[in-house]
């Protein structure tokens, strides 16, 4: 008692901020889980995997190369069905905006807000509770569809995972959550900042597009504006090339793209400009071990959870400024 | 005992230029029923949310409980109920399954948080619906499970903001037999409210907010004194000799006016309780006394004449 007096008279606040955290995560995962958006979802990745894995299957078996079958179950596409990581790339922000996008704005249109916030808790709590509720559904549906892919994976082609493949499949599983981590934080920003869930929803969206489709014409347009190639020189088409990458990985898109194709692509070298002399040497064609190919996307990896961790942090200072009466 | 449950000293909020509550002094005592009642927009709302800690004052001290709930609102809040204006829960979940995340958010363990919850459901007369989602209830049901859902944390205080707005007369009634039970119980309350006779029949003392301020604050009968500016208004009907009962009435010490109806009936304006000696003088006087009866201040009259006075005032 007389350590909290003291901390009080200090100025600091009563308690620890996260009162109460775990009896909100508890409750959020349970309404995640249970909802009806969520199932619809969650049928919706199993259809998705099914299909591609199926196809995947199919044209596995009947090739000879037999390295890296299980990791080839996430990348093979057969035409016309695209590979199971093309879909994720769209599927994941999908599922995390629609976990997030009436996360804030919901309590406060049910009226429920005001009840919660006057229950012996801070708001950090509520707020990171919503997060991690969201982060953790998010991942146990990432990690039962990895477990199935696999399981089907063994079924279907009867080779055991190596652990260099199960390595390389669990951090792509958490590169995918943290991929989802940012359309998480995204659309909580958003039902912080809009009263309306449709609004949210609708704001989240256009940015997922705005990156999806507009950015990498915008990256182009850009370095063809501010490096322009005008007599031609490999220097100059070097550097336009190496600002339109440089734009194109603002786009949490293409991190998670740069990200996929080094782990689940053991041979590749480099997911940025490569010149020949660079390659000297190299025997083109032999896989990574795994820790060079996280060498390799590390930036674009701690890129991806820097950038969640920023877009929550915004959240929460929104999220503290706003007043509660509705 | 008088200790002081809610104490504030020249709170004020100000959101911009808009100045919500100004310079606000209340003190309520423990095992008070007391009633906020003004207009609306006139700041009751702003004053209980920074009782609570959910809005930071601009200026001024608040105390609840002896806390302030500023520096220290995991204490307050876990003492003080707050029942909020139209109590809105989470549809899809049984009105147990929302209790039980409230009783989670107060730290319960899992039995004391079984027994609080089916002992609130009880008392709000919920427990045979306790298990039906809350999508399904009544708003009177609504009511009753947020008085339940105040009730978990054991509270010391419970501050309920409009809370028979939108209730029929029987739901209204049955929700006001619950804030009595809580009086009983030595829980104090504080209520906002703009429906006076509902507040008249509860509250031991009201406060009239306007515009930020809270300018008036007493028991009923006290404002009626001060507000309406006359004393008390006694109704006689009497047979037999009527004008010297009328003498006799207005001989009375105390007496302002008396006024003759018809049938006997009069109208008696005095500055106290005259009821015991105007019977005797009626009698006294020769005549039959048939009826008598005081008129009782209302909350009605007062607000609407305070709130009149107050429009003439600025406009003039």
């Amino acid at each position: 008692m007389s350590a909290q007096t003291e901390a009080i008279r200090k100025g600091r606040r009563e308690g620890s901020p996260w009162t109460g955290l775990w009896a909100v995560v508890g409750k959020e995962m349970a309404d995640h889980l249970t909802s009806a958006r969520m199932r619809i979802l969650e049928v919706l990745i199993v259809l998705t995997a099914a299909g591609t894995v199926y196809a995947a299957l199919k044209n596995l078996s009947s090739s000879g190369d037999d390295s890296f079958l299980l990791l080839k179950l996430f990348t093979t596409a057969q035409d016309p069905i695209p590979a199971f990581v093309g879909f994720l790339g769209f599927l994941i922000p999908l599922i995390a905006i629609a976990l997030a996008f009436d996360s804030v704005n919901g309590e406060f249109s049910r009226r429920t807000m005001s009840r919660v916030l006057a229950q012996p808790i801070y708001r950090d709590a509520l707020l990171l509770g919503k997060f991690l509720a969201g982060l953790f559904t998010l991942a146990l549906v990432l990690a039962a569809i990895w477990l199935l892919i696999i399981g089907a994976g063994i079924l279907g082609l009867g080779v055991p995972p190596s652990g260099e493949e199960v390595g390389r499949i669990l951090w792509f599983l958490v590169a995918s959550i943290f991929y989802g981590g940012i359309w998480l934080a995204l659309g909580m920003v958003f039902s912080i900042v809009f009263r309306q869930p449709a609004t949210a929803a609708m704001g989240a969206i256009a940015v997922w597009l705005f990156f999806t489709v507009f950015w990498s014409i915008l990256a182009d347009l850009l370095a063809q504006a501010l490096s322009p190639v005008r007599f031609g020189t490999v220097e100059e088409l070097f550097s336009q090339a190496q600002l339109n990458l440089t734009l194109t990985r603002f786009s949490p898109n293409t991190l998670y793209s740069e990200v996929m194709l080094a782990l689940l692509r053991p041979t590749v070298r480099s997911v940025g400009l490569v010149l020949p002399i660079q390659l000297h040497g190299a025997v083109l064609g032999t896989p990574l071990p795994l820790h060079q190919s996280l060498l390799l996307v590390w930036p674009q990896l701690t890129g991806l959870i820097a950038a969640t961790i920023l877009l929550f942090a915004l959240g929460y200072v929104l999220f503290q400024r706003r007043e509660i009466r509705a | 005992m008088s200790e002081l449950v809610i104490e504030t000293h020249k709170l004020s909020k100000r959101y911009g230029d808009v100045v919500a509550v100004d310079a606000l002094d209340l003190a309520v005592q423990r095992g008070e029923v007391f009633g906020l009642l003004g207009p609306n927009g006139s700041g009751k709302t702003t004053t209980i949310l920074m009782l609570l800690g959910l809005t930071e004052p601009t200026a001024g001290s608040v105390r609840v409980l002896g806390l302030d709930p500023a520096r220290r609102p995991l204490s307050v809040k876990a003492r003080v109920g707050y029942m909020p204006d139209e109590v809105g829960f989470y549809d899809d979940m049984t009105a147990r399954q929302n209790l039980s995340y409230i009783a989670r958010l107060n730290g319960l363990s899992h039995n004391e948080a079984r027994q609080r919850i089916d002992s609130a459901l009880a008392r709000v007369g919920l427990h045979e619906v306790a298990d039906r989602p809350v999508a399904t209830f009544s708003r009177g049901m609504r009511r009753r499970l947020g008085v339940a859902d105040v009730l978990i944390k054991n509270p010391q205080l419970v501050i309920m903001d409009e809370p028979t707005q939108g209730l029929d007369p029987e739901g209204a009634r049955s929700f006001l037999g619950i804030i009595e039970d809580l009086k009983a119980e030595g829980i104090t309350v504080l209520l906002s409210s703009h429906l006076l006779h509902q507040v008249q029949a509860v509250c031991d003392r009201v406060g009239l907010f306007r515009q930020g301020r809270m300018e008036l604050v007493g028991t009923v009968p006290d404002l009626a004194r001060r507000v309406l500016g006359r004393g008390h208004h006694i109704h006689i009907q009497v047979q037999g000799p009527l004008d010297r009962v009328t003498q006799a009435l207005e001989k009375l010490p105390g007496v302002v006016e008396v006024q003759r109806g018809e049938d006997g009936r009069f109208q008696v304006a005095a500055t106290h309780d005259l009821r015991a000696e105007a019977a005797q003088a009626v009698v006294e006087a020769g005549g039959r006394l048939l009826g008598l009866d005081i008129e009782q201040p209302s909350l009605d009259d007062i607000y609407r004449h305070y709130f009149e006075e107050v429009n003439h005032e600025r406009t003039d």
